[in-house]
């Protein structure tokens, strides 16, 4: 179906986050009537395009056209007033106002200039049905809801404004697998009524189901638009690849083969319903990759080791004894000796506006310290040392953590645990946002500490990585190990096939963890 | 769950407030020498409409999850400046009410401006602010005195009927004009929805600064109503450090007891006006068991702790540590 003028249509739009390309040149056409699905993999700029077609961000080139006529959005709410509305994964709901309230929430009813409640229900429990979701009441407060109805709601919230255009990030993602088949068919009733839906997910069988269209997206470009069914899963996956390849990554050494226990051994740990049943084991020298798509349960999974996760079940051993780690406290303590490297630096890594050095001792305070009174030789010959070991630029101890760049900040919270000489070392994402040549020297830093001997789980969004750096990775899917894959098995291909749960015949016989 | 159940999931902090104040002032008035009278009652009110007043402007800020410290200083603020305008004949008597809620209106402007576009922090803003409201007060009032019309005086600290309180219908009727055309604006679920989660307010395109700066103005409005009746009952102005701090660390403790997370996004102006009024029990309530008054501060202080802690058991309930930093 090819119309003269597209619903809407984007060219050329770019947009930068710092020194990286989030979109770059993307373009893309939705028609009206139509289902257009958006894939590639993490970083690729799904979610930057969203964000700029909604007017959450706004590109630094390029121009959108909807009906034709150029338009740009100041607001989300702009974007909201010319029809282009966006269920976002990261939920917008207010948790302690009431259904109905959120879903009237940018434009309630009123009458004498307050807000009409009688008449808010009433819309309220209209969008609720046309979402499927009519067991859900208009007058229960949304933090007291489960996520997978809150997902609902989300959605009843974006079809009360009346959208022509609907984008769903993710949107099945919380949801269980009864209300996911209720969203296709809502979903399958808007196409009928004209609607364009935007629908990005990782979940492949859900785009070859719904989408009428598929666009690629890889490294914030758009590298091909085909009509769902005309190409396989396989070659899907290959067009979401192509990275160049740089040789950044130090040699990995072979495991050495002993009778000691692993240094640290999971057996069945499950929390809520974000982990399932995870087994593993870490050995000294080995370092363990985490993939998978985002939010598949890897960040919980690091949580729940350091002892941040409450009501864990499952086993944890160390060195063969088993454990039971119940704060960062007792899992950095000498006989466990874990560290986590955090996720955002910027709250949970740094104190940023405290001094280097106070970053750099604040976990290691105990080795520097002699009843309660900290050794100020002791802490600043340690503190030398580390500055050298990771060639940390820095002006001098004395200046705020905040001050250094950011691949400089990131070096003083690996250094800031390196000082209590960590035997397991646990990272969540430690490279995002940092410059080329600082994740080369984390990279070789973490080669250096397996050889030493220290057993590393290592998380990474960036395939690339766990491919240069990793002895085995273990693929998270929905809060469980999805497979395990060893040596050369670890292929970029590999990766993202397991990662999407594509069960195909080119990837090699794959053991899955556990059994 | 029935329709009713899900209204008082969504007024829990306020019903809370009430029962609480219930329960506080029967055991008040069923321990007093004199019983339950209308002239016990009118004194219960008159004290408690005071720091009801401030109690409600105080909600109104923390619903958007920040706080007001300037409170009791416009309430003395607009307490010195009514004992020199409200006085004269009823023409120059309305004026001067006029006069003095839009300087309590004014004050909270001020807080408003630099706090949202000043983007100050409310805590460090209010107090900055309310240190310079007690300076003008100071100025205005270097000794107690002045005076006030005392037949309004009369009238609205008095019974009407016999036995209603004219202060509480007063706080009625603010409630009425105030409180409830706001919690039903959009500014007013703007507001809230602020304080629940500012980032998913500015994704659903909420007005937030608007409503944030809606909510000082009308604290400051509030607490200038408070200092209006402060004057009402004391006949004079007095530029009083010590009351004024009081004022404003009561308006917070009102404002938990009355059910309004310090975190915002939830309760009422109305909780918070029952919080205000059960306060106020719980410190008289030694006065009847015939204590020592020396008792009252350690005496509230427990009672206050008690209450708080009641709003901290929630976070057993959480199952990620790093949940109870955010």
């Amino acid at each position: 179906m090819s119309r003269a003028v597209p619903l809407f249509r984007m060219e050329g739009v770019s947009k930068r986050y710092g020194g990286v390309r989030a979109l770059d040149g993307a373009e893309l056409t939705v028609n009206a009537g139509q289902i257009h699905g958006i894939l590639g993999e993490n970083g690729a700029g799904k979610s930057t395009l969203i964000k700029i077609m909604s007017g959450v961000v706004e590109p630094d080139a390029g121009r959108m056209m909807l009906d034709g006529k150029e338009i740009s959005f100041a607001s989300p709410a702009a974007a909201n007033d010319a029809g282009i509305v966006c269920v976002f994964q990261e939920l917008s709901l207010i948790p302690h106002l009431s259904v109905a309230d959120n879903i009237v929430i940018s434009n309630p009813p009123k009458r004498f200039g307050m807000i009409d409640r009688r008449k808010q229900r009433a819309i309220a429990k209209e969008a609720l049905a046309r979402a499927g979701a009519a067991d859900i009441h208009p007058q229960a407060l949304v933090k007291d809801l489960p996520l997978s109805r809150r997902q609902m709601v989300e959605i009843a919230k974006a079809l009360a404004r009346k959208p022509r255009i609907l984008i769903l990030d993710e949107a099945t993602s919380a949801l269980t697998a009864s209300d996911v088949s209720k969203v296709f068919s809502v979903l399958k009733r808007l196409r009928e009524e004209g609607l364009a839906l935007l629908y990005i997910s990782h979940r492949m069988h859900e785009i070859a189901e719904l989408a009428d269209m598929c666009t690629v997206f890889r490294n914030g470009s758009n590298v091909a638009s085909f009509a769902t069914g005309t190409k396989s899963g396989n070659e899907i996956v290959e067009m979401m690849i192509g990275r160049e390849y740089s040789n950044v990554f130090p040699a990995k050494t072979p495991p050495v083969l002993s009778e000691k226990p692993p240094v640290v051994e999971c057996r069945h740990l499950a929390w809520t319903d974000q982990l399932r049943d995870i087994s593993f084991s870490v050995r000294a020298g080995e370092v363990i990759g985490l993939g998978g798509l985002d939010g598949q349960g890897q960040r919980e999974l690091l949580l729940a080791l350091f002892g941040v996760l409450r009501g864990v079940s499952g086993q944890v051993l160390i060195e063969g004894q088993p454990v039971g780690i119940g704060s960062p406290r007792q899992a950095k303590r000498g006989e466990i000796g874990m560290a986590l490297i955090p996720e955002d630096r910027k709250t949970e890594g740094l104190l940023l506006p405290m001094s280097v050095r106070d970053n750099l001792s604040f976990a290691a305070l105990d080795r520097v310290s002699r009843g309660g009174i900290i050794d100020g030789t002791a802490e600043k010959s340690h503190i030398d040392e580390m500055i050298r070991l990771l060639a940390i630029k820095t002006a001098g101890t004395d200046i705020p953590a905040g001050a250094l760049s950011g691949g400089n900040q990131q070096k003083i919270v690996i250094a800031k645990w390196l000082m209590n000489r960590p035997r397991i070392i646990l990272l969540n994402d430690p490279t995002r946002g940092i410059d080329v040549g600082t994740k080369q020297e984390i990279y070789q830093l973490l080669r250096k500490l397996a050889d030493e001997g220290a057993a590393i789980v290592f998380y990474s969004t960036d395939y690339d990585e766990l491919i240069g750096c990793c002895d085995r990775v273990l693929v998270m899917y929905d809060g469980g190990i999805h497979r395990e894959l060893a040596g050369e098995e670890i292929t970029e291909h590999a990766l993202i096939a397991s990662a999407l749960n594509v069960e195909e015949a080119s990837v090699d016989r794959t053991r899955v963890a556990g059994a | 769950m029935k329709d009713w159940k899900y209204w008082v999931a969504e007024q829990r902090g306020t019903l809370f407030a009430f029962v609480t104040f219930v329960v506080m002032f029967t055991i008040y008035v069923s321990n007093h020498p004199a019983g339950f009278t209308a002239n016990v009652v009118q004194t219960a009110a008159n004290k408690g409409v005071l720091l009801a007043f401030v109690a409600m402007a105080q909600a109104l800020v923390v619903i958007t999850a920040g706080i007001d410290l300037s409170v009791g200083m416009i309430f003395i603020l607009t307490n010195c400046l009514a004992s020199w305008i409200v006085v004269g004949t009823p023409l120059e008597t309305a004026l001067g009410i006029v006069g003095v809620l839009l300087a309590g209106l004014a004050c909270g402007a001020v807080n408003g401006l630099i706090v949202i576009y000043g983007r100050l922090q409310p805590i460090v803003t209010t107090i900055a602010t309310g240190a310079i409201f007690f300076g003008i007060a100071l100025l205005l009032r270097p000794f107690p005195g002045g005076g006030v019309n005392e037949d309004l005086a009369d009238f609205l600290t008095g019974k009407i009927w016999g036995v209603v309180p004219v202060s509480l219908l007063v706080l009625v009727a603010v409630v009425l004009l105030v409180w409830v055309p706001f919690s039903r604006s959009v500014m007013g679920r703007a507001a809230y929805a602020t304080g629940s989660s500012e980032a998913a307010a500015y994704m659903s395109g909420m007005p937030i600064r608007r409503a944030k700066f809606l909510t000082y103005t009308l604290a400051g409005l509030l607490a200038g109503i408070g200092g209006l009746f402060l004057t009402f009952f004391t006949y004079t102005g007095e530029a009083a450090l010590a009351s004024g701090n009081a004022y404003t660390l009561f308006s917070i403790a009102a404002v938990v007891l009355g059910g309004v997370s310090l975190y915002g996004g939830t309760g009422s102006a109305i909780g918070a006006v029952f919080g205000a009024l059960a306060f106020r029990a719980i410190g008289d309530l030694l006065f009847v068991f015939d204590l020592d008054p020396l008792w009252q501060p350690l005496f509230q202080g427990v009672v206050l702790l008690i209450a708080v802690s009641l709003g901290a058991f929630a976070l057993l309930r959480v199952r990620n540590k790093l949940d109870w930093f955010t």
